[in-house]
Protein backbone atom coordinates (compact mmCIF):
# COMPACT_ATOMS: atom_id res chain seq x y z
CA UNK A 1 0.00 0.00 0.00
CA UNK A 2 3.15 2.33 0.87
CA UNK A 3 4.35 1.42 -2.22
CA UNK A 4 2.13 2.52 -4.74
CA UNK A 5 1.86 6.28 -3.12
CA UNK A 6 5.81 6.93 -2.89
CA UNK A 7 6.15 9.05 -0.29
CA UNK A 8 3.54 8.70 1.88
CA UNK A 9 4.06 7.86 5.60
CA UNK A 10 1.85 5.22 6.49
CA UNK A 11 -0.90 5.63 9.42
CA UNK A 12 0.53 5.75 13.01
CA UNK A 13 4.22 5.86 11.86
CA UNK A 14 5.70 7.18 14.96
CA UNK A 15 6.36 10.92 13.36
CA UNK A 16 6.52 13.68 15.84
CA UNK A 17 3.05 14.89 16.48
CA UNK A 18 0.72 11.89 17.81
CA UNK A 19 -2.42 11.69 16.83
CA UNK A 20 -2.10 14.29 14.01
CA UNK A 21 -2.18 12.65 10.17
CA UNK A 22 -0.26 15.28 7.71
CA UNK A 23 0.14 14.65 4.37
CA UNK A 24 3.31 15.50 2.05
CA UNK A 25 1.68 16.93 -0.17
CA UNK A 26 0.77 20.09 2.28
CA UNK A 27 4.54 21.22 2.40
CA UNK A 28 5.29 22.04 -1.36
CA UNK A 29 3.69 25.94 -0.74
CA UNK A 30 6.01 28.49 -2.38
CA UNK A 31 5.50 31.77 -0.28
CA UNK A 32 2.48 33.77 -1.65
CA UNK A 33 0.58 31.49 -3.03
CA UNK A 34 -2.75 29.77 -1.64
CA UNK A 35 -2.36 26.30 -0.29
CA UNK A 36 -3.18 23.62 -2.42
CA UNK A 37 -6.17 21.77 -1.75
CA UNK A 38 -6.47 18.71 0.23
CA UNK A 39 -5.62 15.58 -2.62
CA UNK A 40 -6.83 12.31 -0.63
CA UNK A 41 -3.93 9.89 -1.22
CA UNK A 42 -5.05 7.33 -4.19
CA UNK A 43 -6.69 4.53 -3.17
CA UNK A 44 -5.19 1.24 -3.57
CA UNK A 45 -5.75 -1.41 -5.86
CA UNK A 46 -6.09 -4.60 -4.47
CA UNK A 47 -6.24 -7.76 -6.24
CA UNK A 48 -7.76 -10.43 -4.36
CA UNK A 49 -5.72 -13.48 -6.20
CA UNK A 50 -6.73 -15.71 -3.12
CA UNK A 51 -10.66 -15.27 -3.76
CA UNK A 52 -10.54 -16.59 -7.55
CA UNK A 53 -8.97 -19.70 -6.78
CA UNK A 54 -11.66 -20.00 -4.04
CA UNK A 55 -14.52 -19.97 -6.10
CA UNK A 56 -13.35 -21.83 -8.89
CA UNK A 57 -12.35 -24.59 -6.23
CA UNK A 58 -16.07 -25.27 -6.23
CA UNK A 59 -17.66 -27.42 -8.41
CA UNK A 60 -21.29 -29.07 -8.21
CA UNK A 61 -21.40 -32.76 -7.80
CA UNK A 62 -24.06 -33.65 -10.27
CA UNK A 63 -21.24 -32.04 -12.73
CA UNK A 64 -19.39 -35.23 -12.07
CA UNK A 65 -20.21 -38.14 -14.74
CA UNK A 66 -20.44 -40.86 -12.66
CA UNK A 67 -17.67 -44.22 -13.02
CA UNK A 68 -19.52 -46.70 -15.81
CA UNK A 69 -19.34 -47.37 -19.40
CA UNK A 70 -21.91 -44.73 -21.03
CA UNK A 71 -21.00 -42.46 -24.08
CA UNK A 72 -19.44 -38.92 -22.44
CA UNK A 73 -21.47 -37.56 -25.26
CA UNK A 74 -24.90 -38.36 -22.73
CA UNK A 75 -23.06 -35.88 -19.75
CA UNK A 76 -21.44 -33.53 -22.40
CA UNK A 77 -24.99 -32.61 -23.92
CA UNK A 78 -26.29 -32.56 -20.14
CA UNK A 79 -24.04 -30.55 -19.46
CA UNK A 80 -24.50 -28.07 -22.01
CA UNK A 81 -28.40 -27.88 -20.41
CA UNK A 82 -27.12 -26.92 -17.00
CA UNK A 83 -25.08 -24.28 -17.99
CA UNK A 84 -28.04 -22.97 -20.50
CA UNK A 85 -30.09 -23.13 -16.80
CA UNK A 86 -27.29 -22.08 -14.94
CA UNK A 87 -26.65 -18.64 -17.14
CA UNK A 88 -30.30 -17.59 -16.43
CA UNK A 89 -30.92 -18.86 -12.91
CA UNK A 90 -28.11 -18.72 -9.94
CA UNK A 91 -27.97 -21.53 -8.31
CA UNK A 92 -25.72 -21.11 -5.19
CA UNK A 93 -23.08 -22.83 -4.15
CA UNK A 94 -24.12 -25.18 -1.33
CA UNK A 95 -23.12 -28.50 0.70
CA UNK A 96 -25.01 -31.15 2.52
CA UNK A 97 -25.63 -29.41 5.65
CA UNK A 98 -26.08 -25.85 4.99
CA UNK A 99 -29.63 -24.20 5.44
CA UNK A 100 -31.61 -23.12 2.10
CA UNK A 101 -34.99 -21.50 1.51
CA UNK A 102 -36.28 -22.59 -1.95
CA UNK A 103 -39.33 -20.71 -3.61
CA UNK A 104 -41.20 -22.62 -5.77
CA UNK A 105 -43.51 -21.61 -8.10
CA UNK A 106 -46.95 -23.48 -7.13
CA UNK A 107 -50.60 -22.89 -8.71
CA UNK A 108 -52.36 -24.09 -5.39
CA UNK A 109 -50.38 -21.59 -2.83
CA UNK A 110 -50.97 -18.36 -2.33
CA UNK A 111 -49.26 -15.91 -4.68
CA UNK A 112 -48.51 -18.14 -7.04
CA UNK A 113 -45.24 -19.31 -4.86
CA UNK A 114 -43.94 -21.01 -1.95
CA UNK A 115 -40.81 -20.77 0.69
CA UNK A 116 -39.31 -23.78 2.11
CA UNK A 117 -36.74 -23.31 4.63
CA UNK A 118 -34.55 -26.36 5.98
CA UNK A 119 -31.09 -28.41 5.92
CA UNK A 120 -30.04 -29.86 2.77
CA UNK A 121 -29.87 -33.48 4.15
CA UNK A 122 -29.26 -35.24 0.74
CA UNK A 123 -27.59 -34.63 -2.99
CA UNK A 124 -28.30 -37.13 -5.25
CA UNK A 125 -28.70 -37.75 -8.89
CA UNK A 126 -25.98 -36.36 -12.03
CA UNK A 127 -26.86 -34.09 -14.60
CA UNK A 128 -29.89 -32.26 -15.35
CA UNK A 129 -31.54 -35.03 -13.31
CA UNK A 130 -29.39 -33.50 -9.80
CA UNK A 131 -32.02 -33.42 -6.64
CA UNK A 132 -31.16 -32.25 -3.03
CA UNK A 133 -33.47 -33.02 0.02
CA UNK A 134 -34.03 -30.21 2.66
CA UNK A 135 -35.90 -30.98 6.31
CA UNK A 136 -37.48 -29.12 8.46
CA UNK A 137 -39.37 -29.25 11.76
CA UNK A 138 -42.68 -27.17 11.44
CA UNK A 139 -45.20 -27.67 14.24
CA UNK A 140 -43.81 -30.70 15.78
CA UNK A 141 -43.98 -32.46 12.46
CA UNK A 142 -40.85 -33.61 10.47
CA UNK A 143 -41.02 -32.48 6.47
CA UNK A 144 -39.18 -33.72 3.94
CA UNK A 145 -39.29 -31.66 0.37
CA UNK A 146 -36.72 -33.35 -2.42
CA UNK A 147 -36.30 -30.71 -4.97
CA UNK A 148 -35.03 -30.95 -8.27
CA UNK A 149 -32.28 -28.36 -8.78
CA UNK A 150 -32.69 -27.70 -12.15
CA UNK A 151 -36.41 -27.36 -12.00
CA UNK A 152 -37.81 -24.68 -13.82
CA UNK A 153 -40.29 -24.40 -11.20
CA UNK A 154 -37.67 -23.32 -8.64
CA UNK A 155 -37.59 -19.55 -8.78
CA UNK A 156 -34.77 -18.74 -6.02
CA UNK A 157 -32.56 -20.70 -4.28
CA UNK A 158 -31.39 -19.01 -1.09
CA UNK A 159 -28.31 -20.22 1.25
CA UNK A 160 -29.17 -18.98 4.97
CA UNK A 161 -26.35 -20.83 6.42
CA UNK A 162 -23.13 -21.81 4.48
CA UNK A 163 -21.42 -24.65 6.57
CA UNK A 164 -20.56 -28.09 5.93
CA UNK A 165 -20.95 -30.89 8.25
CA UNK A 166 -19.16 -34.15 9.04
CA UNK A 167 -20.90 -36.87 6.76
CA UNK A 168 -21.96 -36.40 3.03
CA UNK A 169 -25.66 -37.87 4.19
CA UNK A 170 -27.46 -36.56 7.11
CA UNK A 171 -30.23 -39.26 6.43
CA UNK A 172 -29.69 -40.24 10.16
CA UNK A 173 -31.36 -36.61 11.05
CA UNK A 174 -34.94 -38.58 11.20
CA UNK A 175 -33.94 -40.65 14.16
CA UNK A 176 -32.41 -37.96 15.81
CA UNK A 177 -34.13 -35.55 18.42
CA UNK A 178 -35.95 -32.89 16.78
CA UNK A 179 -33.74 -30.23 18.04
CA UNK A 180 -31.57 -30.64 15.37
CA UNK A 181 -33.69 -30.54 12.36
CA UNK A 182 -35.62 -27.57 13.50
CA UNK A 183 -34.98 -24.34 11.15
CA UNK A 184 -36.98 -20.80 12.22
CA UNK A 185 -38.53 -20.63 8.78
CA UNK A 186 -38.16 -16.51 9.11
CA UNK A 187 -34.40 -16.99 9.68
CA UNK A 188 -31.85 -14.26 8.52
CA UNK A 189 -29.08 -15.55 5.94
CA UNK A 190 -25.74 -15.74 7.86
CA UNK A 191 -23.00 -13.22 6.36
CA UNK A 192 -20.37 -15.12 5.36
CA UNK A 193 -16.99 -13.88 6.08
CA UNK A 194 -15.44 -12.45 3.45
CA UNK A 195 -13.52 -15.69 1.55
CA UNK A 196 -12.35 -18.10 3.93
CA UNK A 197 -12.96 -21.73 4.19
CA UNK A 198 -16.53 -23.28 4.16
CA UNK A 199 -16.95 -24.11 8.10
CA UNK A 200 -16.94 -27.26 9.36
CA UNK A 201 -19.86 -28.27 12.14
CA UNK A 202 -18.95 -31.11 14.01
CA UNK A 203 -21.56 -30.86 15.79
CA UNK A 204 -22.54 -34.49 17.79
CA UNK A 205 -26.06 -35.17 17.55
CA UNK A 206 -28.00 -37.20 19.71
CA UNK A 207 -30.24 -39.90 18.78
CA UNK A 208 -33.68 -41.03 19.95
CA UNK A 209 -34.48 -43.99 21.55
CA UNK A 210 -33.50 -47.28 18.64
CA UNK A 211 -35.41 -48.60 16.48
CA UNK A 212 -34.15 -46.35 13.96
CA UNK A 213 -34.63 -46.30 10.42
CA UNK A 214 -31.18 -47.59 9.73
CA UNK A 215 -28.86 -49.61 11.71
CA UNK A 216 -26.33 -45.85 11.85
CA UNK A 217 -23.77 -47.62 14.22
CA UNK A 218 -22.64 -49.41 11.43
CA UNK A 219 -19.99 -49.16 9.98
CA UNK A 220 -20.95 -49.02 6.55
CA UNK A 221 -22.45 -45.58 6.89
CA UNK A 222 -19.38 -44.81 8.28
CA UNK A 223 -21.51 -41.62 10.31
CA UNK A 224 -18.97 -39.76 12.33
CA UNK A 225 -21.88 -36.81 13.33
CA UNK A 226 -23.85 -39.17 15.85
CA UNK A 227 -23.19 -39.16 19.71
CA UNK A 228 -23.68 -42.88 19.77
CA UNK A 229 -24.86 -43.79 23.28
CA UNK A 230 -25.25 -47.59 22.75
CA UNK A 231 -23.43 -50.21 25.31
CA UNK A 232 -19.86 -51.08 24.60
CA UNK A 233 -20.81 -54.05 23.24
CA UNK A 234 -23.66 -53.41 20.75
CA UNK A 235 -20.84 -51.00 19.06
CA UNK A 236 -18.08 -53.73 18.79
CA UNK A 237 -21.18 -56.30 17.69
CA UNK A 238 -21.79 -53.51 14.75
CA UNK A 239 -18.10 -53.93 13.88
CA UNK A 240 -18.82 -57.44 12.95
CA UNK A 241 -20.57 -55.86 9.45
CA UNK A 242 -17.27 -54.19 8.87
CA UNK A 243 -15.82 -54.62 5.46
CA UNK A 244 -11.75 -53.78 5.52
CA UNK A 245 -11.44 -54.62 2.32
CA UNK A 246 -13.22 -52.22 0.60
CA UNK A 247 -10.95 -49.57 0.61
CA UNK A 248 -7.81 -51.30 -1.34
CA UNK A 249 -10.61 -52.57 -4.01
CA UNK A 250 -8.63 -51.38 -7.24
CA UNK A 251 -12.43 -52.14 -9.35
CA UNK A 252 -13.83 -49.61 -7.02
CA UNK A 253 -11.76 -47.03 -7.68
CA UNK A 254 -12.56 -43.68 -9.45
CA UNK A 255 -10.05 -40.57 -9.46
CA UNK A 256 -11.87 -37.70 -10.60
CA UNK A 257 -9.26 -35.15 -10.46
CA UNK A 258 -8.23 -34.48 -13.84
CA UNK A 259 -12.27 -35.39 -15.06
CA UNK A 260 -13.02 -32.48 -12.71
CA UNK A 261 -10.42 -30.14 -13.90
CA UNK A 262 -11.67 -30.58 -17.65
CA UNK A 263 -15.25 -30.18 -16.54
CA UNK A 264 -14.70 -26.65 -14.12
CA UNK A 265 -12.03 -25.08 -17.50
CA UNK A 266 -15.86 -26.04 -19.60
CA UNK A 267 -17.25 -24.38 -17.02
CA UNK A 268 -15.45 -20.88 -16.71
CA UNK A 269 -15.26 -20.47 -20.65
CA UNK A 270 -19.25 -21.45 -20.59
CA UNK A 271 -20.23 -19.11 -18.00
CA UNK A 272 -17.83 -16.66 -18.75
CA UNK A 273 -19.52 -15.71 -22.27
CA UNK B 1 -47.10 -62.26 26.18
CA UNK B 2 -46.77 -59.77 23.89
CA UNK B 3 -49.66 -57.93 25.14
CA UNK B 4 -48.25 -57.58 28.59
CA UNK B 5 -45.11 -56.38 26.53
CA UNK B 6 -46.95 -53.73 24.22
CA UNK B 7 -49.09 -52.44 27.53
CA UNK B 8 -46.40 -51.83 29.70
CA UNK B 9 -44.33 -50.07 26.57
CA UNK B 10 -47.27 -47.80 25.38
CA UNK B 11 -47.33 -46.27 29.28
CA UNK B 12 -44.29 -44.75 28.86
CA UNK B 13 -45.48 -41.79 27.38
CA UNK B 14 -42.21 -39.53 28.06
CA UNK B 15 -38.85 -41.01 27.19
CA UNK B 16 -37.02 -39.02 29.57
CA UNK B 17 -33.41 -41.01 29.01
CA UNK B 18 -31.52 -41.44 25.74
CA UNK B 19 -31.03 -45.14 26.27
CA UNK B 20 -34.60 -47.17 27.00
CA UNK B 21 -34.80 -50.42 25.23
CA UNK B 22 -38.06 -51.10 24.11
CA UNK B 23 -39.61 -54.70 24.90
CA UNK B 24 -40.95 -55.39 22.19
CA UNK B 25 -40.58 -54.94 18.22
CA UNK B 26 -42.33 -53.04 16.44
CA UNK B 27 -42.64 -53.10 12.41
CA UNK B 28 -40.97 -50.40 10.63
CA UNK B 29 -44.01 -48.14 9.56
CA UNK B 30 -45.33 -48.84 6.00
CA UNK B 31 -45.04 -46.68 2.94
CA UNK B 32 -48.25 -45.29 2.05
CA UNK B 33 -51.62 -46.10 4.14
CA UNK B 34 -53.17 -49.31 3.67
CA UNK B 35 -55.16 -51.49 5.85
CA UNK B 36 -53.69 -52.11 8.85
CA UNK B 37 -51.73 -49.21 8.91
CA UNK B 38 -51.10 -47.07 12.43
CA UNK B 39 -51.66 -43.58 11.90
CA UNK B 40 -51.70 -40.63 13.49
CA UNK B 41 -54.74 -38.12 13.74
CA UNK B 42 -53.90 -34.32 13.64
CA UNK B 43 -56.72 -32.69 13.90
CA UNK B 44 -57.94 -31.32 17.51
CA UNK B 45 -61.18 -33.67 17.53
CA UNK B 46 -61.96 -35.13 21.18
CA UNK B 47 -61.84 -38.67 19.73
CA UNK B 48 -58.42 -38.27 18.02
CA UNK B 49 -56.66 -36.75 21.06
CA UNK B 50 -58.33 -38.95 23.45
CA UNK B 51 -55.78 -41.38 24.88
CA UNK B 52 -56.60 -44.84 24.32
CA UNK B 53 -54.82 -48.33 24.49
CA UNK B 54 -54.72 -49.37 20.75
CA UNK B 55 -53.72 -46.57 18.39
CA UNK B 56 -55.76 -45.96 15.67
CA UNK B 57 -55.69 -48.33 12.59
CA UNK B 58 -56.51 -47.76 8.96
CA UNK B 59 -59.36 -50.94 7.98
CA UNK B 60 -60.38 -49.63 4.68
CA UNK B 61 -59.07 -47.62 1.79
CA UNK B 62 -61.90 -46.24 -0.15
CA UNK B 63 -59.69 -46.99 -3.65
CA UNK B 64 -59.52 -49.06 -6.30
CA UNK B 65 -55.89 -49.88 -5.47
CA UNK B 66 -55.56 -51.09 -1.63
CA UNK B 67 -53.01 -48.27 -1.03
CA UNK B 68 -54.13 -44.53 0.17
CA UNK B 69 -52.28 -41.80 -1.30
CA UNK B 70 -52.46 -37.86 -0.05
CA UNK B 71 -56.08 -36.71 -0.61
CA UNK B 72 -57.24 -40.32 -0.13
CA UNK B 73 -60.41 -41.55 1.93
CA UNK B 74 -59.86 -44.10 4.65
CA UNK B 75 -62.34 -46.04 7.16
CA UNK B 76 -59.95 -46.16 10.54
CA UNK B 77 -61.10 -47.96 13.60
CA UNK B 78 -60.69 -45.57 16.63
CA UNK B 79 -61.76 -46.51 20.40
CA UNK B 80 -63.73 -49.40 18.81
CA UNK B 81 -65.40 -47.42 16.42
CA UNK B 82 -65.28 -46.74 12.98
CA UNK B 83 -65.03 -43.55 11.21
CA UNK B 84 -63.65 -42.30 7.70
CA UNK B 85 -60.50 -40.15 7.63
CA UNK B 86 -58.60 -38.02 5.04
CA UNK B 87 -55.10 -38.65 4.26
CA UNK B 88 -52.69 -35.61 4.10
CA UNK B 89 -49.36 -36.41 4.64
CA UNK B 90 -47.30 -40.06 4.99
CA UNK B 91 -43.94 -41.20 5.13
CA UNK B 92 -43.81 -42.92 2.15
CA UNK B 93 -42.02 -40.33 -0.85
CA UNK B 94 -44.35 -38.77 -3.14
CA UNK B 95 -43.07 -37.40 -6.81
CA UNK B 96 -40.39 -34.41 -6.31
CA UNK B 97 -41.49 -30.79 -4.98
CA UNK B 98 -43.96 -32.87 -3.09
CA UNK B 99 -43.92 -33.03 0.91
CA UNK B 100 -42.69 -36.32 2.68
CA UNK B 101 -44.11 -36.25 6.50
CA UNK B 102 -41.99 -38.02 9.60
CA UNK B 103 -45.52 -39.74 10.02
CA UNK B 104 -48.82 -40.73 8.46
CA UNK B 105 -51.25 -37.61 8.72
CA UNK B 106 -55.03 -38.22 9.07
CA UNK B 107 -57.85 -35.68 9.63
CA UNK B 108 -61.27 -37.23 11.02
CA UNK B 109 -64.19 -36.90 8.29
CA UNK B 110 -67.65 -37.66 8.50
CA UNK B 111 -69.77 -39.13 5.93
CA UNK B 112 -70.66 -36.13 3.70
CA UNK B 113 -66.89 -34.65 4.23
CA UNK B 114 -67.31 -32.52 7.26
CA UNK B 115 -64.51 -32.71 9.19
CA UNK B 116 -65.11 -33.15 13.07
CA UNK B 117 -62.44 -30.77 14.36
CA UNK B 118 -61.99 -27.58 14.09
CA UNK B 119 -58.19 -26.44 13.35
CA UNK B 120 -55.20 -28.61 12.13
CA UNK B 121 -51.97 -27.33 13.32
CA UNK B 122 -49.56 -29.80 10.78
CA UNK B 123 -49.00 -28.48 8.11
CA UNK B 124 -50.85 -29.84 5.00
CA UNK B 125 -49.64 -30.26 1.28
CA UNK B 126 -50.84 -27.93 -1.21
CA UNK B 127 -51.46 -30.79 -3.39
CA UNK B 128 -54.83 -31.03 -1.34
CA UNK B 129 -56.62 -27.63 -2.65
CA UNK B 130 -56.30 -28.78 -6.11
CA UNK B 131 -59.78 -30.93 -5.15
CA UNK B 132 -60.89 -27.73 -3.52
CA UNK B 133 -64.68 -28.73 -4.15
CA UNK B 134 -64.57 -32.19 -1.90
CA UNK B 135 -62.01 -30.73 0.86
CA UNK B 136 -63.07 -27.22 0.90
CA UNK B 137 -64.54 -27.14 4.63
CA UNK B 138 -60.92 -29.12 5.39
CA UNK B 139 -59.21 -26.79 3.74
CA UNK B 140 -60.48 -24.07 5.50
CA UNK B 141 -59.93 -25.43 9.15
CA UNK B 142 -55.92 -26.22 8.02
CA UNK B 143 -53.33 -23.45 9.49
CA UNK B 144 -50.32 -24.39 7.51
CA UNK B 145 -49.58 -25.43 4.15
CA UNK B 146 -46.36 -26.86 2.95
Amino acid sequence: MAAACGRLVPRGAGIALPGRFFSLSGYRVSSGEKPPKFQPPPKPVIIDRKTRKEESRFLSPEFIPPRGRKDPLKYYIERKDMIQRRKVFNIPEFYVGSVLAVTTANPYASDKSNRFVGICIQRGGKGLGATFVLRNVIEDQGVEICYDLYSPRIQAIEVLKLEKRLDENLMYLRDALPEYSTFDVNMKPVPRMGHEEIPVNKVQVRMKPKPWSKRWERPKYNIKGIKFELPEHKMQAAQKWSQPWLEFDMLREYDTSKIEEKIRKELSEELGK
Amino acid sequence: MALLNRRIGLSLTHLNSAVIQRQFSITGACQAIQKLTRVRVVDNSTLGNTPYHRPPKCIHVYNKTGVGKVGDKILLAIKGEKKKALIVGHKMPGPTMTPKFDSNNVVLIEDNGNPIGTRIRTPIPYTLRRREGEFSKVLAIARNFV
